[in-house]
């Protein structure tokens, strides 16, 4: 298969977990799931994925209608009509009228491809049954042209979820499946330094602690993400606001700065404006 | 030696298949050398779990089945055979570091080095040793085979040496974890039950085709009505009093089947349902329904759910006027049974921890007026309670 190995890259960080797993979809050439809190970089990984081996990357965004055969190819009959009845010689071959794909487009690359299956969980519940053999044995069959459609590399596959359904069993049994953490302090702090390389060590250490505390108060509906996190570290830096600011007395005791970056919920935004006010009055 | 590791897994309830673990082997052969124990155990947790639920049942049999193992894994690299090491460092280490061999005065040294820290690491830890210390003194900690990082001797210590399995970090994404709308929409959805009714304004393509076929191609189109969840179901839910503690998952629920169910019928009873039943916790005492009413209002096809901890007194349930809020003409028992005869299709769904359920006298009489159909309020608890209300045992009668 291949040697090359997936680490991370200047513009994302993997954890060794993280490391494992795709090395090993890699190596095995089999799909690998992709589940964890919105805003972890699931999708990101593909591109930081193809990037770094540096093959041609396939996405494939699944919404509530996608079919699986979409995927494979479409039969385009109302310009094969339109065509006929204009007098188009093109008509008379069908295969003029098949449209690939992405899983086709990806089968059909000449080196191996990254394919990303966006958001599987999106489709209907029967649509990763559909594609079992097609994962499975890397080829499908056009019923139009008769003819086999096989992969010339296995693609790596990644496949993301949101959890929003249930994903069949056979399905998963086919898959390599890893879970993204929400990252620790640590790890996170990596993050950043990859996006922002020339923040300020006192800002960053600020907003890492009120990012923390946002995210440790009970019963938020949405608690903020990395790429929350992310936002909001460059809004504080258009607004240029001073490390100081973040600081306060608390952090308990104020609401953090521009936190309509962080927080994405009236009820979250209310609850938080009532603890403060709650910490502020037993404070006194 | 994995063998029994996999079948204490599916003993623990991580449903493991054959294939999966035919995978591991797979992916351990394909790396062809022993590998960190860290990156055994993501290998491993990458083949063989595929849910998040699943992560800390797999990270305690990890732990239970490899601290048994440890031993056999030391004598494993104690035994190494030097040709095999060799050939991997020719191929893994870069020459900088096989100079640092060198300097350490190559390989025979190396591996006696070696042999004796484990030797000094079995002496040192009697009993259950472990093989990753903390602090770097462990020789996997920074000597360990691991072709990708071979760090014998020098200072090592970033990659791990805390036993990321024994850390448990997954214990609150287990089965029962909190419920969100989402999961319970999508364990709702269990109960659908699609069915065409009403008026016909969809495209019905195969009949259109097949009528114009038989129409020698003269356009007939034909119409149906649009597919629509018809599943009927009555909510009725406890208020007040114990049921404070789970206001936040009785409200996910009731937010969950509003969305999920077109007709969707709710009433709110205090403890236990008597004659009345109200829709306006705030009216509770000036707007209400009569049972009797709902009873007739309310066809048997709807099915009945109702939610509730079904703790308080046995007299609420079994004597007239045991009611906590109102003298009741009849008792609680009474009205349940007229529920159950009326209602066939009825699960009643309680909050409080299953375990907890043998301590309350008045939670099994309840169970037992509605025949046993009683199940937590958890994700599994709602699926299941879902497949009764779709698929009731037949010979179930109220008791």
């Amino acid at each position: 298969m291949s040697d090359a190995r997936f680490t991370g890259t200047e513009r994302y960080v993997a954890t060794p977990d993280l490391m494992t797993a795709v090395n090993a979809a890699v190596t095995l050439a089999r799909p690998l799931l992709i589940k964890g809190e919105p805003g972890t970089g699931k999708t990101q990984l593909a591109e930081e994925i193809a990037r770094s081996l540096e093959r041609p990357l396939f996405e494939w965004h699944i919404k509530s209608t996608s079919k699986a055969a979409h995927g494979l190819y479409e039969y385009d009959a109302v310009s094969r009509l339109r065509d006929s009845q204009l007098g188009d010689a093109k008509v008379h071959d069908i295969r003029n009228y098949i449209v690939r794909g992405k899983l086709w487009e990806a089968f059909d690359s000449a080196v191996q491809p990254v394919l990303l299956i966006d958001e599987i969980d999106k489709a209907d519940i029967e649509f990763p049954n559909d594609l079992l053999r097609e994962l499975d044995r890397m080829e499908f069959y056009v019923h139009e042209t008769r003819e086999l459609v096989k992969a010339r590399h296995r693609p790596i596959i990644l496949i993301t979820s949101n959890n929003e359904k249930e994903l069949p069993d056979a399905f998963l049994r086919r898959c390599f499946f890893h879970y993204i953490r929400f990252p620790d302090a640590e790890t996170m702090e990596k993050i950043v330094r990859v996006h922002f390389p020339d923040l300020k060590k006192e800002l960053l250490a600020e907003a890492l602690t009120v990012f923390f505390g946002v995210r440790d108060t009970p019963g938020l509906k949405k608690k903020p993400s990395t790429s929350e996190l992310l936002d909001w570290i460059k809004l504080l830096l258009a607004e240029d606001i001073p490390p100081e600011a973040l600081r306060g007395d608390d952090p308990k005791k104020t609401i953090p700065i521009l936190h309509g970056a962080l927080l994405k919920n009236e009820q979250d935004v209310h609850l938080f404006e009532q603890l403060v006010f709650l910490n502020r009055r037993a404070g006194r | 030696m994995f063998v029994r590791f996999f079948t204490d897994l599916r003993a623990r309830g991580v449903p493991v298949t054959l294939p999966e673990f035919l995978a591991l082997l797979e992916a351990l052969e394909a790396r062809a050398a022993a590998q960190s124990p860290e990156e055994f155990y993501y290998l491993a947790r990458l083949a063989l779990v595929k849910d998040e639920r699943h992560f800390d049942r797999f990270d305690r049999v990890f732990a239970e089945h490899f601290a048994g193992a440890e031993k056999l894994f030391e004598q494993l690299v104690a035994t190494l055979p030097e040709d095999w090491l060799r050939q991997l460092a020719a191929r893994e280490l870069t020459a900088d570091e096989r100079a640092r061999v060198e300097a350490l005065g190559g390989w025979q040294k190396l591996m006696d080095t070696l042999r004796r820290r484990l030797a000094e690491q079995e002496g040192r830890h009697a009993g259950g040793s472990k093989w990753i210390g903390t602090g770097g003194t462990s020789p996997f900690g920074h000597g360990g085979f691991n072709p990708e990082g071979v760090r014998i001797g020098g200072a090592g210590g970033q990659r791990a040496a805390v036993k990321v399995w024994e850390a448990r970090d997954y214990r609150n994404l287990d089965g029962d974890r909190e419920l969100g709308t989402r999961n319970l929409k999508m364990a709702l959805r269990r109960l659908r039950r699609f069915a065409r009714e009403g008026a016909a304004d969809e495209l019905d393509l195969d009949a259109t085709i097949d009528s114009t076929a038989r129409n020698a191609g003269l356009l007939d189109i034909r119409m149906q009505p649009e597919r629509r969840n018809a599943m009927k179901l009555l909510l009725l839910l406890d208020v007040g009093g114990s049921m404070d503690a789970h206001v936040k998952v009785c409200e996910e629920l009731f937010s969950a089947a509003r969305a999920e169910f077109k007709h969707l019928e709710y009433f709110y009873f205090h403890n236990f349902p008597y004659e009345r039943l109200w829709k306006d916790n705030r009216r509770r005492f000036s707007v209400t329904t009569s049972t009797w009413s709902l009873l007739r209002t309310f066809n048997p096809d709807y099915r009945v759910l109702f939610v509730g901890d079904a703790t308080m007194s046995p007299y609420e349930i079994q004597e007239p006027g045991g009611s906590v809020e109102h003298w009741n003409e009849e008792s609680g028992r009474a009205w349940m049974e007229r529920i159950t005869a009326h209602f066939p299709r009825l699960a009643w769904l309680n909050p409080e921890p299953e375990d907890n359920w043998k301590w309350t006298p008045s939670v099994a009489l309840t169970r037992e007026l509605v025949a046993g159909r009683m199940f937590p309020l958890t994700l599994q608890g709602l699926d299941a309670a879902m497949r009764e209300l779709k698929h009731p045992v037949a010979s179930r009668a109220p008791a």
